[in-house]
This record gives C-alpha cells, structure tokens and sequence, in this order.
C-alpha cells in the first residue's frame, strides 16, 4: 500500500481526529496499565496531543510499512511513556493491535520501555534517559548522507535534560547543521522526584537551546491547532540549515484532575473502580 | 618578531605521530579502501584523529568522516542511530574512553540494538604509559566481553587488525576492536587473513600453552622461543577474538598441555584469563592454569616499555613468569 497518510482531510476535520486519537491514546494507556498493575500514567498524558499530532497530522509514514526507508523517523527519548503510543502504532497497521491484550505478559514484546528489535513502528529503542537525541542525530546524518529526505523527530523530557549527552547532542547536532532534526521537549514540570525546578533547575529553556545554534520554539502542548502548525511547518522547512526545538508546555498527568500536576501519579496503578471513574472522567461522562 | 627554532630531526609533534604508529596507518588505510570497495563505511572520531590515524581516511573520503570533538557517549549513540539507516559506522577513541566512558551506550543503544556499529578502542591496556591511570584500559575487555551480542577483537598486529576489519565488514553485529597505539611489533606479514572465533596455533606443546591476545602475542611467542630452546614443549595461541572465545582451541590445549598461561594487557580478572577459566572449569579439564596480567591493581606510569618490563609483559618477562609457573 502506497497511500501516505494523513489523507489531507480539511484541517478543522483533522484536528477533530487527532483531538479523538489523543484521548484514544489516554484510555488505552489506562487499560495497559491496568495489565500491568504499574505503569507511567502521567508522563503518557502529557504528551498525548503531541504524539496524536506527530502520527495522524505530521508525520509521513505508510500504513503497514514500518520500515519504509523514506519514513519520517520518531524517536522517543522519555521512553517510559511507551504506553501511550503502542495503540498508535497499531492503528498505523504496524501490528496487531490485540497484541496489546498481552503487554507486559511474560516474553512478550511490549514492555514499559519500547523495544526496537521486537516492535514494527519502534524506531529506537530508549529507556535510558538522554541518548535519544544522539541517536536522532546519527538518523538525520544518515538520512543527509544517503540523500533520503526524511525528517527525525525526537521527544525529550524535561527531566531528561539533566543528562549531559543531551547537551553532547545538542552541540554536534548544531555544528553539523541538521536541518531535518526537530527535538520536541515535553514541558511538564515534573520528574520522579517533584517539580523540576526543585530538583535541578532548567530554566531559561529557549534561550539555551539558541544558545546552542538551535531554532527554538514554544508551544502549548495540548493545542491541537497550534501545535499542528508548528510541527509541519518544522517539517515542510526543508530548507533550514541548523534544527529545531519546540519547548511544548504541557500538564503532567493532563486529562484526569487528581492526577495533573501530581508528581506522584508519575508511577501508579488504578484499581478497578477508581479506573472506571478514571476513564469516565477521561471520556467526559462523569 | 617569531623566531623560527633550528630543530632537531628527532623532534616531532602531533602531525608527525602517525609516521611512528603503522598500526594506526593501517586502521585509517584499511578502513579507506573499504569505502572505496563500496562498504558502507562512515567513520567518527571523538578529537583523535591524529592520535589513532583516522586523519588518512578523513583525507580519503571527507564526506563519510564525521568530527564528533570530545563527546564519546554521544558518538556512540549517533552511530547507533547511523547504523538504523543503513550505513555502517566505525568508531573510535582511546579504549578507556570508550568502553569505561560510552559503556553504557554501546550497551543500550548498539549491541541491544543489535547494530553492526564498530567500536575501535585504541591505545588499550597501559600503552598511554605516563599519561596516567585515567588513560589506561585494563578493563575493557571484562566490560565488552559481558555485553550480550558483542563480538570483542584484539588483533596482534598491523596486519591482523587489517585482516580483522576485513574479516567483520559484513557481521551482521556490533564489533569491538581493542588495539594498541600501533607500534607493535610485526607477528604476520602483510595481506595475512583472520577467521572471527578461530584462534591461531603457534606450535603445541605438552608442557605449556600460553594463550596470548593483542599485544601479548609477540612478546610470548618470544619467550615460547627461548623455552622451547632450554627443552620445554611449549605452543602458543593468539586468541585474536576474546569473544567468542575459540572453546575448541582452548579445550585443545587443555588436554595436551599441563600448564596453560594466559597472558594479556589487561587486569587478570574478567578478561582472556578470566574467559579461559570459566571455559576449562565448566568442562571439568584437569589442568592448571595461571592467569598472567596486571593483578587486580591501577598501574604505574612511566614509559610503555618501562611498564612491560616491570608487569613482566615483554618476551623476557613472559618467559620469566612461565618457567616459574612451571616450577610451580
């Protein structure tokens, strides 16, 4: 099958199906997880428009093709957040998606953190925080060498950007001035530990990653609209000399109350009535 | 007003280092004419390229050379990703910076992956000499031998790390290549060929074996020579690939030697020796082995040569070490 996706529906009708898929992608993390018994709700809610956005409005990628060489490439540095995006995967016929019934299941595939070797769609595997970027950053150099005009997308978070490979990354990547590499920090404040300007300060963002001969953007995560916008315009600017960064501020935890701004929902497991009312609330029934 | 000084011929600096080093000429070379041939091949080097001869292939083919500067952890992850698109990368930087430094990159991110990434550390062992502990690589064959998946290479010379980098162009895995600083001495002539996994048998002998790799090859066929001339029966195997270790060859050994010797620029715990144990333990070979290397201490600085002759690592040394294991 050829046909590349999105279908290029009108734009107001695409943001209403990727507004769909990011809730899409909420309930089914919250079905995972309960497989599991534990898992990282929060930092998959965070980041659920962005990854909706990525895979139905931005991305070129063909259906059932996992491996098509000219395919954008995802790679997803806050791996822990795997289970957010799995459904996605399936939906773009990369695997079966009752698969999934199986996730964490012994031997099985799909873990917390995806696993490249034994997932289609998995561009690299991650889990490791701050190597991601580094290995976007091989792909846009492959990509440029092997003269394939695919975009590399990365998505950090904001507590990876305590690893000081990013920082490695965010310097060789300027210097070799790769214009197809868009790093998207996913701006939820938080890490394991609370609130990251508790931890270890970030801050001021954008002016570091300009710093480092970055272009860099702000966006809010959850804004469908906006972050379309700017994520194809990152993409269609085949142009640009140096790559790009979108600071997109997010909620960790965003979709359900009790959870958003939570850092203790980072890691958790909802029992089986708390769930019901979780995915009530996520559905917008309760 | 620059003067310009009246030096002597036997100055040098950093340009001229290579005209010292063969072995790191060949690493640049070999690596040039695999591109050329058609390989794949982009290579990388994290501000070394003077120092291990990289600068050749650089010279050769600008456009597949990548400059990482002093980023060891990154280049490891980027030529993981490198490696997902299709090309095959080599890269390389001193082996304590590489396997103590990027150790859990190529854990991660190359050999998890199974990417046919090369990993080349060089001036391994205490070849860095006075530069000092921090240079020094006497554990990086425990650390890549104990990584899933990856297959770990210490040619002894100039013509087998060119035959070894032939003999990998197309392993479908991750390599590491553990060289010298490329002044050891010739052990095979030119155009010599090398089998990943299949040791080279110097002699056998019924009273000893010493099973050497890298570096240690020379020096112990050296003191096989002179012991073999006092009347001792003694073969030597250049165990080039540490991993997988050759089990045929080293149960071979066992079984006609009394004695086997490992000998190795590396700490004697986890490395060739430590793999020749847990081989001969497992199946149970009556046979005694000494382990030979640098026991389980950072070393001295001073000179390379100074250091081989104190940790009894020349030929001299070697056989020192031997004949009083064989006294034992």
């Amino acid at each position: 099958m050829t046909a590349q996706t999105p279908v290029a529906p009108a734009d107001s009708e695409l943001i209403e199906h990727i507004e769909e898929r990011a809730l899409f992608a909420r309930l089914e993390t919250v079905r995972l997880i309960s497989i599991a018994k534990t898992g990282h709700y929060a930092s998959g809610f965070s980041c659920a428009e962005i990854l909706a956005t990525l895979y139905y409005g931005v991305m070129r990628l063909r259906r059932g093709e996992p491996d098509w060489p000219d395919r954008d490439r995802f790679l997803f540095g806050k791996g822990h957040a795997a289970a957010t995006l799995y459904p996605l995967l399936a939906d773009w016929g990369f695997f079966d998606a009752a698969e999934l019934d199986e996730y964490t299941r012994l031997g099985n595939a799909f873990g917390d953190h995806p696993d490249m070797t034994r997932i289609p769609g998995i561009d690299f595997s991650s889990g490791s925080l701050g190597h991601a970027l580094s290995a976007g950053t091989g792909m846009a150099m492959g990509g440029r060498l092997q003269g394939r005009p695919y975009t590399t997308f990365v998505l950090l978070g904001d507590g990876e950007l305590h690893e000081g490979q990013v920082w490695e990354a965010a310097l060789g990547a300027a210097h070799h001035r790769l214009g197809r590499l868009v790093a998207i920090v996913d701006r939820n404040d938080h890490s394991l530990d609370g609130r990251i300007d508790g931890v270890t300060g970030i801050e001021p963002l954008l002016d570091k990653w300009r710093a480092f001969g970055w272009q860099a953007h702000e966006v809010d995560g959850h804004d469908v609209p906006a972050l379309l916008a700017l994520l194809r315009s990152l993409a269609e600017d085949t142009g640009r000399d140096r790559p790009a960064v979108v600071v997109a501020n997010t909620v960790k935890g965003k979709g359900i109350s009790y959870m958003e701004s939570e850092f203790g929902w980072h890691l958790g497991w909802l029992a089986e009535r708390d769930e019901a009312n979780a995915l009530a609330e996520l559905r917008g029934t309760r | 007003m620059s003067v310009a000084p009246g030096l002597q011929p036997e100055s040098w600096h950093l340009l001229s280092l290579l005209e010292q080093a063969p072995g790191l000429q060949a690493l640049g070379d070999t690596l040039a004419d695999l591109a050329d041939e058609g390989h794949p091949v982009v290579v990388g080097t994290a501000d070394l390229k003077y120092s291990n001869g990289l600068v050749r292939f650089q010279d050769r083919h600008p456009d597949k050379y990548l400059q990482f500067g002093i980023s060891e952890q990154h280049m490891v992850s980027t030529a993981a990703g490198l490696a997902t698109t299709g090309l095959r990368p080599y890269v390389a930087t001193f082996a304590s910076f590489m396997a103590l430094l990027a150790c859990e990159q190529i854990r991660t991110d190359v050999a998890y992956t199974r990417q046919p990434v090369r990993l080349i550390g060089h001036h391994a062992g205490i070849t860095l000499g006075f530069y000092g502990t921090s240079h020094h690589a006497t554990e990086d064959l425990a650390i890549t031998r104990s990584i899933a998946g990856l297959t770990v290479i210490a040619p002894a010379d100039t013509a087998a790390l060119a035959a070894a980098l032939r003999a990998t162009v197309d392993h479908p895995g991750p390599v590491y290549f553990r060289i010298g600083r490329g002044r050891d001495p010739d052990v095979y002539p030119a155009g010599t060929t090398l089998e990943i996994g299949k040791a080279v048998e110097h002699g056998t002998g019924s009273d000893l074996t010493l099973i050497a790799t890298g570096s240690m090859v020379h020096p112990a066929l050296g003191a096989a020579a002179a012991l073999s001339a006092d009347g001792y029966s003694v073969g030597v195997l250049d165990m080039h690939t540490v991993k997988p270790l050759d089990e045929e060859a080293v149960l071979g050994a066992a079984r006609r030697s009394r004695l086997l010797m490992t000998v190795e620029e590396h700490n004697v715990l986890g490395g060739l020796g430590g793999a020749v144990a847990e081989l001969i333990s497992e199946h149970g070979v009556p046979v005694r082995l000494h382990r030979h290397g640098i026991r389980d201490q950072y070393s001295l600085i001073g000179p390379p040569t100074h250091l081989y002759g104190h940790y009894r690592l020349d030929a001299p040394g070697v056989e020192a070490e031997a004949r009083e294991a064989l006294l034992a």
